[in-house]
This record gives C-alpha cells, sequence and structure tokens, in this order.
C-alpha cells in the first residue's frame, strides 16, 4: 500500500458520534431527567415514586398486559399460519404470503387504525353486519376503543411479523425427523410433542418477545385510534409532551420513560440469550 | 423382523388420510387469515366509497389531492425523507463496508448498536430529543429528519450487512486496488454496483419509515403525512380512510419493487 494507512477505527467514527449525540445523550439527559426535583434542580426519587403508582402503575400493568396478550395470541396464530403454508405445496400461496406479511407487518400506525374503524368502528361494516343478525356488539360491551379493540388491531401487524420472523426457524424442522417419527409410527400429535415444538420452541419464544416489544412501544395506532382515552404507558408519556402536566410532575415522563427502557431491555436480553440457543440448532 | 417388513406398506395409506385432515385443517387456516386481513380492507373501501346520501361515489379518492394541507404534508415528509435517507446512506453505507473489510470483529458490536433503537421507544426518544437539541434546531421540523436517521439505521444496517456477507467484498476491493483505483473509485464503481438490491432495500424501508412515521411528528407538533390524516379525519373521515388505503397500497409497491429488483439479479451460479 502506498497511501499510509489509517488506524481501524477512524472508519467507524462518524457513525459512532451521530448515534452519540441523536440516541446516546438524549437517552442520558431523559435518565437523568427522572431523577431531578423540577422545582430545586436536586436529585429525588420522587418522579419515580409517582411513575410506579396510581394511575401511571395501572399505565405500565394495561400496556405489559396489552403487549403479552398480543405477543401471545398472535405468535401462536402466526406459527400456525407459516406452518401452514411450509405444508401448502403451493408456490404461489408462499409467494403471496411472504409479500403480504412484509407488507402488514410494515403498515402499522395511523392507517391501521382507519382501516378498522371503518370495520369494528360503532358504525364500522363487520358491526353492523353482526346486527343484521340481531347481535348488538356494542351493546355487549365491545368497543374498538377498548383494550380489547385495540389488541385486535394490533393483532393485524402482529401476526404478520410474527410470518415473517418465525418462517427462517421452521426451516430447523428436517423433514427426515417427521419421516422418521412416521416410521416408528408416532401420531401427529406425537411428533409435534416431542420433537417438533420442543425444537422450534426456543425460536417461537424469542419471536414472541420480539412481538411483546413491538406492541409495548407501539404508539400510534393506539393514539389515533383512542386518542389517548386508553391509558398506556406512551400514550401517558406523549401527554406529558403534549402539556397536559401537573405543576411538579415534569419529569415523571421522563421517569415513565426510563420504566419502558428498563423493561424493553431485559426483553431485548432474553431474546438475544434465546437467539443464541436458537443458532444452535439451526446450524 | 417381521413387523420391520409389513410396516411400509401400511404407512402409505395412513399418511394419506392425514395428509388430507391436514389439507382441510390448511385450508381452514388460509380461509380465517384471508379473512381477518382481507375484511378490513373491504370494509374501508366501502366506506371511503360511500356518499353521505347513500350512493356510492370514487370520487374522493380522486379529490385527495385537492383537500386542504394534503400537498403541504406530503411536501414536508418527502423532504424529511431525502433528509435522512441522504444521511442514513453516507453514514451506513461506508461504515458497512470499513466493518466488514478491516474490523469484522466490531460486525457484532455495531450490530448491537444498531438494535438500540428498539430498545428506546420513540416517544421516550423524542422527549429526550426535544430537550437537548438546541432552540435553532428545534424550531424546524429538519430536527426530526436527523432523529428519522436513528431509527433507519436497524433497517439500513441490515440490509447492508447482508448485502455484503452475500458478495466477496475482499476479492472485489482488493482487484480494484491492485488496478489502480482508490477508495472512492472502487467504492462507487465496484462496491456499490454489487449491493444495488441491498441498496435498494435500505432505500425503501427507510422511506417507508419516514412516511409511516406518527409519534415523534406528532408530537414535536408538524403535519407530516401521518399526522394530517389524523388531524383531518375531523374534517372528513371518508378522506382519511381512502388516504389510509392508497397508503396501504403505497406499502405494497415500495415491497413488490424491492422483489422484483431481488428476483432479475442473477444468482451467482448464473453468471
Amino acid at each position: 500500500m502506498r497511501q499510509r494507512e489509517l488506524p481501524a477505527w477512524v472508519g467507524v467514527v462518524p457513525f459512532a458520534a451521530y448515534t452519540l449525540v441523536f440516541l446516546g445523550v438524549p437517552v442520558v439527559a431523559v435518565v437523568l431527567g427522572a431523577f431531578v426535583d423540577p422545582a430545586t434542580g436536586g436529585v429525588t426519587m420522587a418522579n419515580v415514586g409517582i411513575a410506579t403508582s396510581g394511575v401511571y402503575l395501572r399505565g405500565f400493568g394495561s400496556s405489559i398486559g396489552l403487549s403479552l396478550v398480543t405477543a401471545l395470541v398472535p405468535g401462536v396464530l402466526g406459527l400456525v399460519l407459516a406452518l401452514a403454508v411450509r405444508a401448502s405445496p403451493s408456490l404461489r400461496l408462499k409467494r403471496a404470503v411472504a409479500t403480504a406479511s412484509g407488507v402488514f407487518a410494515n403498515f402499522g400506525g395511523v392507517p391501521l387504525a382507519f382501516l378498522f374503524v371503518a370495520t369494528l368502528g360503532s358504525t364500522g361494516l363487520v358491526v353492523e353486519l353482526v346486527k343484521a343478525v340481531g347481535v348488538d356488539l356494542y351493546g355487549a360491551g365491545f368497543s374498538l376503543y377498548s383494550f380489547w379493540g385495540v389488541a385486535i388491531v394490533y393483532g393485524y401487524f402482529q401476526i404478520p411479523l410474527m410470518v415473517l420472523v418465525i418462517t427462517p426457524a421452521l426451516d430447523g424442522l428436517r423433514p427426515h425427523w417427521r419421516e422418521a417419527a412416521d416410521n416408528l409410527g408416532a401420531t401427529p400429535v406425537q411428533y409435534w410433542r416431542h420433537v417438533g415444538l420442543p425444537v422450534l420452541a426456543p425460536a417461537v419464544l424469542g419471536c414472541m418477545l420480539l412481538l411483546f416489544g413491538s406492541a409495548f412501544s407501539a404508539y400510534a395506532t393506539t393514539s389515533a385510534l383512542t386518542s389517548g382515552s386508553l391509558a398506556l404507558t406512551p400514550i401517558q408519556i406523549g401527554s406529558f409532551l403534549n402539556g397536559n402536566v401537573l405543576s411538579g410532575q415534569e419529569n415523571v415522563g421522563r421517569a415513565l420513560g426510563v420504566g419502558m427502557i428498563v423493561v424493553v431491555a431485559v426483553l431485548m436480553a432474553l431474546y438475544a440469550l434465546l437467539q443464541r440457543r436458537v443458532s444452535r440448532w439451526l446450524r | 423382523m417381521a413387523a420391520v417388513i409389513t410396516a411400509p406398506p401400511r404407512a402409505p395409506e395412513k399418511r394419506s388420510r392425514r395428509r388430507g385432515g391436514a389439507a382441510w385443517a390448511r385450508r381452514l387456516v388460509f380461509v380465517i387469515a384471508g379473512l381477518y386481513f382481507l375484511v378490513p380492507l373491504y370494509a374501508a373501501f366501502r366506506f371511503a366509497i360511500s356518499t353521505p346520501d347513500g350512493g356510492i361515489s370514487g370520487a374522493v379518492f380522486a379529490g385527495i389531492p385537492a383537500q386542504e394541507g394534503f400537498l403541504d404534508a406530503i411536501t414536508l415528509t418527502v423532504r424529511l425523507a431525502v433528509i435522512s435517507l441522504v444521511i442514513t446512506l453516507v453514514l451506513v453505507v461506508p461504515t458497512a463496508v470499513w466493518v466488514h473489510l478491516r474490523m469484522p470483529r466490531l460486525r457484532r458490536v455495531l450490530e448491537g448498536v444498531t438494535l438500540l433503537p428498539i430498545v428506546v421507544p420513540p416517544v421516550v426518544l423524542i422527549i429526550g430529543v426535544l430537550e437537548v437539541a438546541p432552540p435553532a434546531l428545534k424550531g424546524t421540523p429538519d430536527l426530526l429528519a436527523l432523529v428519522y436517521v436513528v431509527l433507519a439505521l436497524p433497517f439500513a444496517y441490515r440490509a447492508l450487512d447482508s448485502g455484503l456477507q452475500a458478495i466477496p467484498l475482499r476479492t472485489l476491493v482488493e482487484a480494484s486496488r491492485s488496478l489502480g483505483a482508490g477508495w472512492g473509485r472502487t467504492l462507487v464503481s465496484v462496491v456499490l454496483p454489487n449491493l444495488r438490491s441491498a441498496l435498494l432495500a435500505a432505500v425503501v424501508l427507510t422511506v417507508a419509515m419516514v412516511f409511516g412515521e406518527y409519534t415523534m411528528a406528532s408530537l414535536d407538533q408538524y403535519e407530516t403525512f401521518p399526522v394530517w390524516i389524523v388531524v383531518f379525519q375531523q374534517a372528513n373521515a371518508r378522506v382519511s380512510v381512502a388516504v389510509s388505503l392508497l397508503a396501504l397500497l403505497g406499502t405494497w409497491a415500495l415491497l413488490w419493487l424491492i422483489s422484483l429488483v431481488d428476483r432479475r439479479r442473477p444468482s451467482p451460479e448464473d453468471a
């Protein structure tokens, strides 16, 4: 080499610097702010105390509950769909599902909320259809703008996300295991109980963690759908930025933010551990 | 021994019956999934084309560009998309190439760093950004574009990383360098053309992200495309639903574009 060589680390400096400025610094500001008393500027645990009690504690409860429900149910449904697609002989179907999953998994947020207002809103198509048959969904206590309503909407991007992330892991199921089980006289139930599910379990769990994280930080769909009436943690944090704050509680939003980061960080650590186990099988 | 010999003839019959049941179960799964995903699309379409007096008209779609604020929202969103796209590519492409060539051990670390924006929910990040941003930046929507770069990093880096994995990068670079090309020329005329589909994926995912991002834009109070949909709903919900449908079609078209380019690219065996 005629040119003088730069030390290798120089190449990553711009990237590292940008990430530090636009991700590192803001996060540190939030974390520090969570422990500052807005009146005196001194260090306090009061924000964290408020953020982990009363309406905010219930917010974390609903957020975690919603994320659990929309990780488990769409997780299982997505797995079933992915298995059905894998078993199907039609190549066209496989390709169609793969493309559709990509589209729907990327299609969250605001437009999704409006699709469902037209479907399951108080005058939505399905609600009117069911009413014509004599069942009054809203009279029976259902509402699109409640916990379960939002959960149904989340399935619209969670199920395709599950299909996308679990499909590569399904290749870990070697066809000759199925053949071996068949030849040894195993029923399908026995095959899944003793071979299929144990092999898939770490991957399925890992993907469900990913789904949990995706539901937990989702803001747009719920915000557009309920205009803030469903008390989830991201919505509560958003209302701090919109200026709906009691004086003296300005930093509670930051403490809530730290709480969210902690929850997601724990999940990501679990996910990384599971990935290590999964890759052992896929090798 | 006898059992082993007699077992095989029975197996195919048993299996075909079982497979027949499985095919029905599969069909049921597809029908239910199809209903869940298609009914909302149909409902939204019906809602958008039905007029207040009970008739049906597609005029709502044609009228979208003329709606108040729509063009402004699109212009703003395009501007943010262009800014964040340029910064993302300038930042991620050389870094990913450099790491693959000079510091392969750092790949793991970088992968971890690009995951961080997922750990920090956007609603939390925007609090911090609005707190530390200098007033000059806070007064302009371009601040959003600068932060969108961080959100785009995971998609863009992952797309490029797998693209780089798939080509013999070191050989290409060494060949180009030994023929006398400088680093810049090597990057532009040798490496980038080989990364076409990875680059396209990074571009499309970044643009789609900017066009869908609602959390930060609404909390920073700028009327980007998704924010406009929500605001405009109060004036005319039919228009908002129609635009939402078009947004879905747009996502579909973009992803279809990626798969098209991906498929056209010859595999190494064909070459």
